[in-house]
Parts: C-alpha cells; structure tokens; sequence
C-alpha cells in the first residue's frame, strides 16, 4: 500500500522538477516501444509512426548479455573509483591507467606462463612484450589465465600503493581539484611508461579459433556466450561477493563508512585512517587491474588505451550509482553496460557511449546523489 | 625552497619588474634555446642553418601562440571564476566545425552553408558561446570536481558526434540507403564523421604574398629575400601567420581578458571563485554571471580552435581528444591560474619547454653521440633494447622513443608543480579585486 502523503509527495516532484518528469516520460515510452518492438506490434496514428516496430528478442537478449559483460567490468572497476572519491574526496582520472596497468601486467604474467608451460614456437622477445599472436584461451592455458589474474591484481595494487606513497600522500590536506590535476598527470606517466616499454600497438592475445561456445535459446533465435565471456561473468561476480563478505564482516566497512563521512572525527575515535586508506587503494586498486585483465580476455584485444577509454563510463557508472556507495558502483556500472548496450535498438552504435555519458550528466544534474544513494559505503 | 622557487629567484629583477618585459625575455630565451640547437642540428646535416632556424622559430612562435590563447581562454573560467573546466577540446571542436560547416560549398561532400569565411567564423563564435552557455547549466549547481567529470564528458560527446558516420553528410544522394546529410529546415549539411571535414581556411598568411595570378609586390620583395637567405617560402607563410598570431591575437585576447578582470563584472567573476556565498548575499546573480563567463570564455576557445586547427585546410575529431585539454591546463597551471601574463608565460614555457623541449634535446643528443661514436643503435623494441646490455642502446632507444618520455615528463611535472607550487610560476601574485589599489593610498592625514 502506498499512503496518500507518498502520493502527493510524487506529485510535487513532478511539479517542481518538470525535467524529471520529462525524463521519466522518455524513459517510460522507452520500455513501452521496446516491449512493443519485441512483441512485432506497431503503432501508429494518422500514418504517423509513434512506436513499436519489430526487433528480434535473441537480438535484445545479445545487447542485454554484451551490456552485462561490459558493465560487470566497469562496476568491478568502479568499486575503488568510488572508494577513494568518498575516502579521499577527489576524483581519481588516473583510475582508468590502474586498469591498464592490470591489463598490461596480468597478460604479460600470462604469456610468460605460456611460454614456459605451453609448447609455442615464438622467440622469447615477443612473449615478454605480449606481441606474440593470440596464444592463450581458458582451454589450451588456464594456467597462465589464473597466474595472469593473480598477477594483474598484485602489480596493480603495488603499483597503486607506491603512486599513492609518491603522489598523493604528501598532498592529503590539499583539496580536490590540486589531488585531481595531480591524478591527471599520475594518468599520462603511467600511460606512457607503459608505452614506453610495451609500445603503441595493438595486439590480439587470446585465441580465437577453438573457444567453446553455448548457444542459450531464446524465443526466436540463439544468444551466443563463449568461454571467456563466461569466465569474466563467473570472475567478476565472485569478486564482487568478495567485495561484499569483506565489507560486512570486518571492521573496514565501518571504518570506512566514518571516514568518508568526516575524517577529523574517525580519527580522533581512533580508527587509524592511513590504515583505512591504504586498504581502500589495495582493494579498489587490485579490482581496476582484475577488471582490466578480464576486460583483455572478453575482447582479445590489448593496447594502452583500454583503461583510458573506459574512465569516463566507469565515472558514469559510479555517479548513477552515488559516489561513495560501494553497490551503487556496482549496480550503476551494470546500469551504464547494459543502457549503452540496449540504446542500440533506437540508435546507431556510433552514440552508444554518447547514451552513457549524457546519462552520467544528466544523473549529475537531476540527482546528483545517485540512484542507491541510501545505501552508503558498506 | 623548492626548485621552482629557487628559478624563479634566478630570474633577473630586471625582467620580473615589468610583465612586457617578462614575456620578451621568455620568448628571447626560447628563440636562442630552439634557434641555436635547430642551427647547430642543421650544421651537422649539412641542411641550410638559416632556414632550419627560420622553421623551428616560426613553429614555436605559432605554438607558443595558439597555447597561450587557449590558457587565455581558460584562465577566464578557471583562473578568474574557479569553473573546472575541462571540456576546452570540445568548445574548440564546436568553434571548427561550425565555421567549417557554415562556409562549406552547398554543393560539395560533405555539404555545407556556402556562407563567406568572415561570416562564418562570427557564426562559429556565437554557435560556440551558445553552446557554452548551455554547458554552464550544470556549472550552476555542481562542485568543480563534479563540473570536471560534466565537461570532459560533454567534449567526449561532442567529439563522438562529429565522428558519427551517422551525422557526417557524406552520402548526398537521398535515395541511398546511408544517406546521412542533416536536414534541418532545408538546410543541408554535414560533419564529414571520422573522414574529418575540410575548414575553409589553409595557410591563411599566403593571400599577403600570393594572389591566384601570381606573387603580390611584398611577396617579390619578401620571397626575394628569404630566397637569398635559402628559406623556403612555406616557412615564409608559416612564419608571418604565427607572428600575427603572437602579436595581434594574444595581444588582443590579453587587453580583452585584463578588461574584463578589472570591470565591475570581473570583480563579481572574482568574488565567485573566492566565495560564491558572499558574491550571492551581496545581491549579484551568480547564476546569469555564470552562464555569461562560459559563453564568453568558450567563443573564446571556439576562436582558439579555428586559429589553430582551424588553419590547417583540414581537420578530423581526433584532434579533439581530452589530451589537449590536458595541454592546455598544464599551460596554464604551469604559468599560473589566475594571472593573465602567467596564462601567456605559461602556453610559451609549455610549448616551447615541456612540449617541443624534449624533442629538440633528443635530436642534440642524437646529433652529438653520431659526432663522438658514429650512428646509435636503434633498437626496435624495449626488450631489444635491454638485451643488447648496451648502454648506447639504451641511449638509442630512449631518443627514438623521446615523444612518450615527453608525456612521462609532463605528468612528473604536474604531480611536481600540484605538491609544491599549485599556484604555478607567477600565480603567486594576489590580483586586487577593489576597483582601486588599496596597497598605495595617497593623500589623507598621517602623523606627522
């Protein structure tokens, strides 16, 4: 039941916020043109076209499915972007490097596994540089995928740990905006140490012959999920359980939660707040490199880009969800995935990621706490 | 002391008294820094000295320039107003396409407006302050981080859709099936997508030497003359449009943006940045002055933009990445936010210093281990490189890959400049907000 004070405090809402109320109506013919879409129904009024149409639902199901993969990664990442911005109140754009950092460090973990343990032909030089053609898949070397993943995480978060000793320790009382030109140039060092060693190419590094496939039906068709799609799911979601078990059952959570809320106070109650920084970089830094190692396997493709492009949809995704919320990271990365995702069954896939950051924008403007903004950190 | 404070201490009081005086001694220094090491690399190769030394000074008279409109630009939001502003890329983008696209023949692919140049850059200006001014809705109730994020984003969009095959005007025949030139009202135009998009303007200094039928009367005697000295007339060209640009255009930014800072609007822009409260509860609408500051500051950047990239006869969106508005912070951070000649000081010691700098002293480096030990190695990778276990290797290697030891350098700098000096090289120096200088009041009565 929902009592009459609810009500009208929804009609002033709408009242007083108009753009709300528009937004709310956009997104509502939205979901109704979708499920006409995919029902085949059309509607129309004096030969005009207002919605429906017909879009297969195997189709749907595929953008639902590739806006899950990609967003699983940004809300994995998305975890310790969120962290810090709370704990250290800055916006950290050298976030995106971290993933690189994890994708770069975890696969040349894993080639060198490879080259050891798998019987490849290739001259050792192009193993360290990862420049060897598409060697590993979870089949013929999961070995080398699970001391990749391990790796990814441990050099990211020693990376981390030691930009945070150089960079941002000293300038913990300064405010926001000198930590975040700070992070900037963090960014490109980092970017471009990279480079630096591995160069600017782009490589394929899985093998994409022989990965097995299953084909889940749907109503009129087959949505495809291979292998290492399925291994990032499985990853991922048990990294956030993770997450989660480790928040809810120690003491850090708490001590977080005080911290984030006002750090003068947590530290005078005692919790001893360098400690709490540095865990916080060590778990949102180990999740940024995981999520760039398992980002590299889902697409197969490595350069030192990869983290860069994706800051600003894991920014998106953590401020849908609200800054400081570690499952609101989680939930808004899912959320920007799979929206930039399904956005393709009215536009073109040149304004997906458009989709994603005019959400981000407007969720900045309208709500700017975020969708799960009850939840705090925990 | 920190580094910077002991060079800016070794500056000479001569220079530091006066701001015209601080800026010609930069740019004198940079001219000997860059003259000399092009002219002694020339040497080596046997190339003509005058003009390698013509070409490095005119293209770093031309970036000095377009860096320090840019931290021009900026600092007008950043420096006077405390909006972070980080979305220049996508405000320059705005300013060349929308000249591109208004002068643009109505017939060509991708077509345009066939509107002459002048008028299309005064349209470029007001399309850019209009969508400046609708960036600034979200300045009016976001934090500066929060702003960052929304301004990044927004040039991320506007970069993504002029890259759009979607919008790009390339397939004019309405018939196909990817026609997608835009029809607005009838009028039809497009972006040219990731193809990129011709700008009407290319190497707009040539019409004072060249006409269509020939050399003009000063081309004779100019091109006559670099003729003698064995410069290229393309240098010539260059040269004289990067000189304009220096003395005309940064010179008029400058009086502009100085006017602006002391006009009873600046003060408001002032009293923003420092307390936004105050500004509000002594009766002004920080909003509308706001919203007026971004579109001013971004036709500004939009003007920026065509003069720069714009000038190139082509233009695609990647030119338009966050990495140059990067740059363009570092420039200004650099000479300090907030000071007009520190925006100016700043885009040269960038450019000149931090973004042409390590290319130049890598070419030295070069030029000297071929005198001392015949050509480097160069290896061809960082993993050839280390095995060799050879220190002229790694000198080999670390030259030819000099472009990303530069991005490494840049961020050092920032994290360097942000710890210990955020105020940059001559931030530091407290702009009055009064319409009169309090410091020196004359008259009244004293003791005596």
């Amino acid at each position: 039941m929902v009592s009459s004070d609810e009500y009208s405090a929804v009609g002033r809402t709408l009242l007083e916020r108009p753009a709300v109320a528009a937004l709310g109506l956009v997104i509502g013919y939205l979901l109704i043109d979708l499920v006409a879409k995919l029902a085949g129904v059309e509607v129309g009024a004096g030969g005009v076209h207002l919605l429906g149409g017909s879009t297969p639902v195997s189709q749907v199901g595929r953008y639902v499915l590739d806006g899950l993969i990609v967003g699983l990664v940004i809300g994995l990442a998305g975890v310790g972007l969120s962290m810090t911005y709370s704990i250290l109140s800055f916006a950290n754009f050298a976030h995106g490097d971290y993933i690189t950092t994890g994708a770069f460090s975890g696969w040349f973990a894993a080639y060198l596994v490879a080259f050891f343990t798998l019987n490849v032909d290739v001259p050792f030089g192009e193993a360290f540089l990862v420049t060897a053609p598409s060697l590993i898949s979870v089949i013929n070397a999961p070995l080398a995928l699970l001391v990749g993943l391990v790796a990814s995480g441990v050099i990211t978060v020693a990376v981390v740990l030691l930009l945070d000793r150089i960079v941002y320790e000293p300038m913990r009382d300064k405010g926001g905006i000198p930590l975040l030109i700070a992070s900037i140039g963090v960014a490109l060092a980092m970017r471009y140490a990279i480079v630096f060693v591995f160069g600017t190419s782009t490589r394929g590094v899985t093998e994409t012959g022989s990965i097995p496939s299953v084909d889940i039906p749907m109503v009129d068709g087959y949505v495809p999920l291979n292998a290492h799609e399925a291994t990032l799911i499985v990853a991922a979601v048990s990294l956030m359980f993770g997450v989660h078990f480790l928040l809810q059952r120690t003491k850090l959570g708490k001590a977080m939660r005080a911290m984030a809320d006002n750090k003068d106070l947590a530290q005078v109650t005692g919790i001893p707040t360098e400690r709490v920084v540095r865990t916080t970089w060590i778990v949102g830094g180990g999740l940024a490199g995981i999520a760039g190692f398992l980002m590299v396997l889902e697409r197969g493709t490595l350069n030192y880009n990869v983290g860069w492009r994706l800051l600003l949809l894991v920014f998106s995704g953590v401020i849908l969800g609200g800054i400081g919320s570690v499952y609101g990271a989680i939930g808004g990365g899912i959320i920007i995935g799979i929206a930039s995702r399904l956005s393709l069954v009215w536009i073109p896939s040149d304004f997906a990621r458009v989709v994603a950051f005019a959400v981000m924008i407007l969720v900045l403007l309208y709500r700017p706490s975020g969708l799960f903004s009850g939840v705090k950190t925990a | 002391m920190s580094v910077a404070d002991r060079a800016w201490a070794a500056v000479p009081a001569y220079f530091k008294e006066n701001d015209a005086r601080l800026i010609a001694g930069l740019l004198l220094g940079t001219y000997l820094f860059h003259g000399l090491l092009a002219g002694f690399l020339a040497g080596v190769n046997n190339a003509s000295v005058a003009n390698a030394v013509a070409n490095s000074v005119s293209n770093i008279t031309f970036l000095i320039a377009v860096y320090a409109l840019l931290a021009l630009a900026l600092n007008l939001h950043w420096g006077y107003t405390g909006l972070f502003n980080i979305g220049v890329a996508g405000f320059m983008a705005v300013g060349v396409y929308a000249m591109s696209i208004l002068a643009a023949s109505p017939t060509g692919s991708p077509p345009g407006l066939g509107l002459p140049v002048p008028i299309a850059i005064v349209g470029a200006l007001l399309i850019t302050a209009v969508v400046g001014g609708l960036a600034a809705l979200p300045a009016l109730q976001l934090d500066a981080d929060y702003l960052a994020i929304v301004t990044v984003g927004l040039s991320e969009i506007i970069r993504l859709v002029f890259n759009a095959s979607y919008f790009a005007g390339t397939v004019t025949d309405p018939s196909a099936s990817s026609y997608n030139v835009v029809d607005v009202f009838g009028l039809r135009f497009g972006t040219g997508g990731g193809q990129g998009i011709s700008t009407p303007i290319n190497s707009p200094a040539r019409a004072i030497y060249e006409t269509e039928s020939g050399l003009t009367a000063i081309g004779e005697v100019v091109y006559g003359l670099a003729d003698t000295l064995d410069v290229g007339t393309s240098v010539v060209v260059g040269g004289t449009y990067a000189v304009v640009l220096l003395l005309v255009f940064v010179t008029l930014y400058y009086v502009l943006l100085s006017r602006i800072g002391n006009s009873p609007f600046g003060r408001v822009l002032k009293a923003i940045r420092e307390d936004e409260l105050v500004a509000r509860s002594l009766g002004k609408d920080t909003r509308l002055f706001k919203i007026k500051v971004f579109m001013v500051g971004c036709a500004l950047m939009g003007l920026g933009g065509i003069l720069w990239q714009g000038s190139y006869g082509f233009v695609n969106p990647n030119t338009f990445r966050p990495i140059v508005t990067f740059y363009i912070f570092t420039a200004l951070i650099v000479g300090g936010s907030g000071s007009n000649t520190g925006s100016v000081v700043g885009g040269a010691v960038f450019a000149a210093f931090l973004l042409e700098g390590p290319r130049r002293i890598a070419g030295f480096v070069d030029a000297i281990a071929q005198l001392f030990f015949g050509s480097l190695p160069r290896p061809t990778n960082f993993y050839e490189a280390m095995v060799t276990l050879d220190p002229l290797a790694w000198a080999g290697y670390l030259v030819d890959n000099v472009a990303y030891l530069k991005f490494i350098f840049l961020g050092a700098v920032l994290v360097y400049l942000m710890q210990n000096r955020p105020e940059g090289l001559l931030g530091g120096r407290s702009e009055i907000a009064a319409s009169v200088d309090l410091s020196e009041r004359t008259g009244g009565e004293t003791d005596e």
